[in-house]
């Protein structure tokens, strides 16, 4: 026996109070991955009305707009990763890092050199400890983001995209980021966001639906200027919203396993406990019976 | 009843980049473009403007006027289905007239040459309007 009763006692205790703190997670991610859904069901109609606008005016003018030019000769891609702000969540951004590892070992096998850009806080420390060189990185967000934080990720990675060769400008942005498919099931997901592929949109028009024949104000190619980055954005905003869903749903998991795991704990040291209590009241007994012993046979020799 | 008037209604959506403002059917919509301010009655051409910062004046079936405050964003129009996608819009209901006041006051005072000062003194502006004239 190699602790004392007391000593056991001390570790249940601290084993049943790390038990409420998982479980109060648990129940906190629980709460918020509806409020998380409810609030990407709730940006789900700006993307909707976004993407039909979108391929009604791809459909309907000729217009080349420089998001949706395809570069010949692609030389440098950036990447954004999406990660969370805290921890104990599982291997969720784990493997959404290790997700982008292999998007960035394959684009550098196609001779591309990669930019990364990161948001959440695990990212970024990721990259730190490799000392490894991000361009950008955003956290603070992680589990509720809001549309602003995704306008400006969105806006600086059309920035760089934009920007000629020679000011860090890139061929191509891509997104990883954690979809979010059911409580039980979160993939991570690389995406390819620029140059835009306009038709492959959630909800492409079928193909006897008549488009509108569209009257465009102030022009086609006005429009598609200020419609293009906001599609963008939205589909970063969408992108955040997922992962936020998916980050919340990976520490419910992984909290519940944490507290079924402090249970069986509990369970094996309260076992042990009473074990070493026994065993301690039986050598106490046999003391007491060997004392009595002991002054029985005295008395009987000294008489 | 829907299906009977369904060439005289249009059916509006207003969306903001995080949720669904308003939703229902209405008889005209006002909106400024940038070319101006454009009204839509019932089997409108299919049409697909910037707009800008302002107000958006509907006209409901019921006969009652919904004001809101929008940002810079779209208007879509097809099949009498009337779409306003903005990055943020609000009904003038929930607009607090005090504090959109305060905004404009902040934002004059940031600067008169400043792109993004500029864009917030339209927006503050757009929301006293339309606060008061729901008011």
């Amino acid at each position: 026996m190699a602790l004392s009763v007391r000593e056991y006692r001390a570790r249940i205790k601290s084993t049943e109070s790390m038990k409420k703190i998982t479980r109060a997670m648990e129940l906190i991610a629980a709460s918020r991955i509806i409020k998380a859904q409810q609030r990407a069901q709730a940006a789900a109609p700006y993307a909707r009305e976004l993407t039909r606008a979108v391929s009604a005016v791809a459909t309907f003018s000729n217009v080349d707009h420089a998001l949706t030019v395809e570069p010949e000769d692609p030389k440098k891609a950036a990447v954004l990763i999406v990660t969370s702000d805290r921890g104990l969540a599982g291997a969720y951004s784990s493997s959404v890092l290790k997700e982008a590892e292999r998007l960035v070992e394959k684009l550098k096998g196609e001779g591309k050199a990669v930019d990364l850009y990161t948001s959440g806080r695990k990212g970024e420390a990721y990259f730190k400890f490799r000392q490894r060189a991000v361009v950008r990185s955003w956290t603070g967000f992680s589990d509720q983001p809001t549309y602003d934080v995704a306008a400006e990720i969105g806006a600086t990675l059309i920035e760089t995209f934009l920007a000629e060769e020679g000011d860090g400008g890139v061929d191509e942005v891509h997104v990883v980021y954690t979809r979010f498919r059911s409580m039980l099931s979160q993939e991570p997901t690389a995406v390819r966001l620029l140059p835009l592929e306009v038709v492959e949109g959630t909800e492409a028009p079928e193909k006897d639906d008549l488009l509108p024949l569209y009257e465009f104000e102030p022009s086609p190619s006005d429009v598609l200027d200020s419609l293009l980055p906001r599609y963008v954005q939205s589909r970063i905003f969408f992108a955040l919203l997922q992962a936020a869903a998916s980050e919340l749903a990976a520490r419910q998991k992984a909290m519940k396993a944490a507290t079924d795991n402090a249970d069986e704990l509990i369970k094996k040291y309260k076992r042990i406990a009473n074990q070493a209590r026994q065993a301690g009241i039986t050598q106490e007994i046999s003391e007491i019976v060997g004392g009595v012993n002991a002054l029985a046979d005295a008395q009987a020799g000294s008489e | 009843m829907a299906d009977l008037a369904a060439d005289k209604v249009l059916q509006v959506e207003l969306v903001a980049a995080d949720r669904l403002v308003w939703s229902g059917q209405a008889t005209m919509v006002i909106a400024r473009t940038t070319e101006g301010d454009v009204g839509i009655l019932p089997n409108h051409a299919p049409l697909l403007s910037s707009i800008i910062e302002g107000v958006v004046d509907v006209q409901t079936v019921e006969g009652e006027t919904w004001i809101a405050a929008v940002d810079a964003g779209f208007l879509s129009v097809a099949d009498n289905r009337v779409s306003i996608l903005s990055e943020r819009a609000e009904m003038s209901h929930e607009i607090d007239l005090e504090k959109a006041r305060q905004d404009l006051e902040r934002a004059k005072e940031s600067g008169e040459n400043d792109d993004a000062a500029q864009e917030a003194v339209r927006r503050a502006e757009a929301r006293i309007r339309a606060a008061e004239r729901a008011s």
